[in-house]
């Protein structure tokens, strides 16, 4: 067992790292059904419990979709509620990612980022989480287990705070991070508390101010509900970045807000990635230097709320960028990539942009992969977007010819 | 319990489920209503969508004096769950955590979720209204509609007489969950019910009521007569009232003599085109129903 | 009867004013139910006995106990579906028909 009254290094899986930053944050009910690649949360989770160094309810739900609901039903009552899940548990759910977001309940959930069927796959792409990008539900993708468990600690932080109480998703590919062990840094419990106060708000049931939750409204009300959700995604940017701040000074680490960049202050080509091929990543674009190509990372780290203006500031300057899309929204392009684009679309200066779709259903991208992204990005033509979708969207290792 | 009995004499007068817009004569918010006085004031309630999360929660207008929440629908027994949770972990003691869920709440979308509530053993009570179809959303056929009913998705024509399946029987399948406490009432019988609530309210872990609840919109009923169609159903043998305790059935009333099923039956518009023929098959499903519960139950 | 008092309920003109997220105050009632109605209960207090059936079976929950031991119907709820009339063992409550033009 660890011992979180010092510094402790520990050699661990994300799913493991993930477990040790819900117990670092003091969840009282913890619901969830077992699904690949997320289970090893869920066991961990119960086992402290079972030993006690987990002061929660566990409760054992029939579903995903039960998972969410009583992790609502504990929110609306005060308690801070966790939950994990991956893929088809996320879509059987997502009546509740709406409900919960509409509600204001700040759920902190792991999603294990998994294709999904069919046909069926166990193994990681963004396909599952994308397709949730408009719950509204704040969306982190993490790059390694350090980070799982720091945002862990942050996700509710950021999910409580007055102005955003909005649930937050911590997002993990599937094996690649769920099942690889790191050596992870273990914060102090008692610095944890210092940092995460006890989930304390007015929005909730008690005997002392009887409320009715979950109402309905008619048209004259609804739209000013879903602009308060907007706000407080929109306002949650600030949080974040503050959270972020905060968390480095008591912790000696930080992930600079909504994204992180490698190497993008003078690079001329840039690739948007998200999760953890943003390793991978930097080792290309380390690679590609040494050839003398100017490359970067720009590691996309919220989907939700987006940080238009970052991508903006960071993309504008480059001849070309690319984004790395692990999901494909059919009949377009990758979801990342219409972001972006959007993000860019206001800028003076809009570089040329493509877009390589990979890792779909667990597809490795390799290194060279990268590298050859670098060199289709040095080649973009200036009229990518003569020929449409054709010529700017190509998937990446696909292990067979495409071109009939 | 009996010394304690909450009758109409002693009951509370404060009422929890005012104001709200269910239409004239619902059975649905009798059996809310009358829950809310035994259960009183620390009283947690979730309602899935359904006639009583729609009337009750229109804003600005706030029909529940207790805490109440609207659930998913599907998600009605493990949000019940994660309120009982949240409660135990914040200290909040003596608190009643409820569940009222329609016929099609309960039997169809919720089932899987209630099942889960009551396997685990949870402290919640869940109350399920029956008023034998989807009346929220315009009478439409449920797990729980008896056969012969007109619906709008179960028409009766000449092909057809209405709904061709039976009810589903939900309460001896929450039974079968061993569950601490089960039973069945109807709004026609008011003091059972309450005996009923009472006994819900004091057992440890789970517990489940099935009440017959009238809908005079969905039947084609005069609103007036919403419970003595409701005690009739009773006397007819077409609803029955029953306790499941100690793994053990107990039939609380057992009529010497039914009411005549097709007087009863013709009163309301959703069997008024019933031939003899329909009405002898709904006759034959109840008496091999009663041969059995009187065989095997107490 | 114990109930909670009619609020007067104007929309908010600031998004600030709105309830965070879709949570109000329990019982927070802001209109009537009386015009549904087309005959209204009228009860005869010299023959209630006060067994409190009608009290017990009102769907709307807006009979109350009197002090003098007899019951009151609160017209602003009442929707007039006649089921207290209906099952009055002593026939004491008459449904009459609401004026219109009052």
């Amino acid at each position: 067992m660890i011992d979180t009254r010092k510094n402790e290094s520990v050699f661990v899986s994300g799913d493991e790292a993930v477990a040790l930053g819900v117990r670092l944050s003091r969840p009282q009910v913890i619901s969830a059904y077992p699904i690949t690649p997320q289970t090893i949360v869920v066991e961990r989770l119960s086992e402290m419990v079972e030993d006690g160094s987990l002061d929660a309810k566990y409760i054992h739900v029939e579903s995903e979709h039960s998972a969410m609901s009583a992790a609502m039903g504990a929110s609306s009552v005060g308690a801070r509620a966790f939950t994990a899940t991956s893929s088809q548990g996320l879509l059987y759910m997502a009546e509740g990612l709406h409900y919960a977001s509409g509600g204001r309940m700040p759920i902190v959930m792991m999603n294990a980022n998994r294709s999904l069927a069919l046909p069926w796959s166990i193994f990681g792409d963004h396909r599952d989480s994308m397709s949730m990008l408009d719950s509204g539900w704040i969306q982190v993708y993490v790059e390694d287990a350090q980070e799982a468990l720091d945002m862990t600690i942050q996700a509710y932080r950021i999910a409580e705070d007055p102005s955003v109480l909005t649930p937050f998703m911590i997002n993990l590919d599937g094996f690649i991070l769920t099942h690889t062990y790191e050596l992870v840094e273990v914060p102090r419990q008692k610095e944890v508390d210092s940092y995460l106060p006890p989930f304390s708000t007015p929005n909730k049931m008690s005997l002392e101010t009887p409320k009715s939750m979950g109402f309905s409204t008619s048209p004259a009300d609804n739209m000013e509900f879903k602009y308060q959700q907007h706000k407080a995604m929109m306002d949650s940017m600030e949080v974040i970045k503050k959270a972020d701040k905060e968390f480095s000074e008591m912790f000696g680490r930080s992930y600079h807000g909504l994204v992180d960049c490698y190497q993008c202050d003078d690079a001329e080509y840039i690739l948007v990635t998200a999760g953890s091929v943003t390793g991978t990543a930097r080792v290309a674009v380390d690679t590609m230097r040494i050839k003398g190509i100017k490359a970067g990372v720009l590691k996309l780290r919220f989907m939700r709320p987006f940080p238009e203006q970052e991508i903006r500031n960071i993309l504008s300057g480059a001849v070309s960028y690319g984004v790395l899309d692990k999901d494909i929204s059919f009949g377009y392009e990758g979801t990342m990539f219409t972001n972006v684009n959007s993000a860019l679309s206001g800028s003076k200066n809009f570089p040329r942009g493509m877009n390589f779709v990979g890792g779909l259903g667990g597809r490795d991208i390799s290194v060279q992969d990268i590298e050859e992204m670098f060199i289709a990005l040095q080649k973009c033509p200036d009229n990518a977007y003569g020929d449409y979708i054709k010529s700017r969207v190509s998937f990446v290792n696909m292990g067979v010819n495409i071109n009939e | 319990m009996s010394s304690n009995r909450i009758t109409v004499k002693n009951m509370t007068d404060k009422e929890y489920f005012l104001g709200h817009k269910a239409c004239a004569g619902c059975g649905g918010s009798l059996a809310v209503r009358l829950a809310l006085k035994v259960f009183g004031d620390r009283t947690f309630a979730a309602l899935p969508a359904g006639c009583m999360s729609a009337v009750g929660f229109i804003y600005p207008q706030m029909a529940f004096l207790n805490n109440a929440i609207i659930s998913t629908f599907p998600g009605t027994g493990s949000m019940l769950s994660g309120m009982r949770a949240g409660l135990d972990a914040l200290g909040v003691k003596d608190a009643h955590v409820v569940g009222f869920a329609g016929d099609g709440g309960t039997a169809d979308i919720g089932l899987q979720a209630l099942s889960g509530a009551i396997d685990r053993r949870e402290k919640i009570i869940y109350i399920c209204y029956d008023n034998e179809a989807y009346m929220n959303t315009g009478v439409q056929k449920s797990g729980l509609t008896p056969y012969g009913a007109r619906t709008t998705t179960s028409p009766a024509g000449n092909n057809l007489p209405g709904s061709v399946m039976q009810k589903k029987n939900l309460f001896e399948i929450v039974a079968a969950h061993d569950i601490a406490y089960a039973a069945t009432a109807s709004v026609g019988y008011p003091q059972d019910y309450l005996n009923k609530l009472s006994k819900a309210a004091a057992v440890e872990g789970t517990s489940y009521i099935h009440i017959y609840a009238t809908c005079p919109t969905g039947w084609g009923t005069p609103t007036e007569t919403s419970v003595s169609l409701a005690k009739e159903a009773v006397d007819s043998g077409l609803w029955y009232l029953a306790e499941y305790e100690d793994g053990a059935f107990t039939l609380n009333r057992k009529p010497k003599e039914f009411f005549p099923v097709k007087e009863h039956l013709l009163k309301q518009g959703r069997f008024k085109h019933l031939k003899d023929s329909d009405i002898k098959v709904i006759e034959e499903a109840r008496d091999k129903k009663w041969k059995r519960m009187l065989e095997k139950w107490n | 009867m114990d109930k909670p008092e009619l609020k007067d309920f104007t929309k908010p003109e600031s998004i600030r004013d709105y309830p965070v997220g879709p949570s109000f105050y329990g019982g927070h009632l802001v209109s009537v139910n009386s015009g549904w109605r087309t005959f209204r209960p009228v009860v005869a207090l010299d023959t209630c006995t006060g067994c409190f059936r009608c009290y017990l079976v009102c769907p709307d929950g807006v009979i109350a106990k009197t002090e003098a031991g007899k019951v009151a119907v609160d017209y602003d709820f009442c929707k007039g579906c006649g089921v207290c009339a209906h099952e009055c063992p002593f026939s004491a409550i008459d449904m009459v028909k609401e004026d219109i033009s009052e």
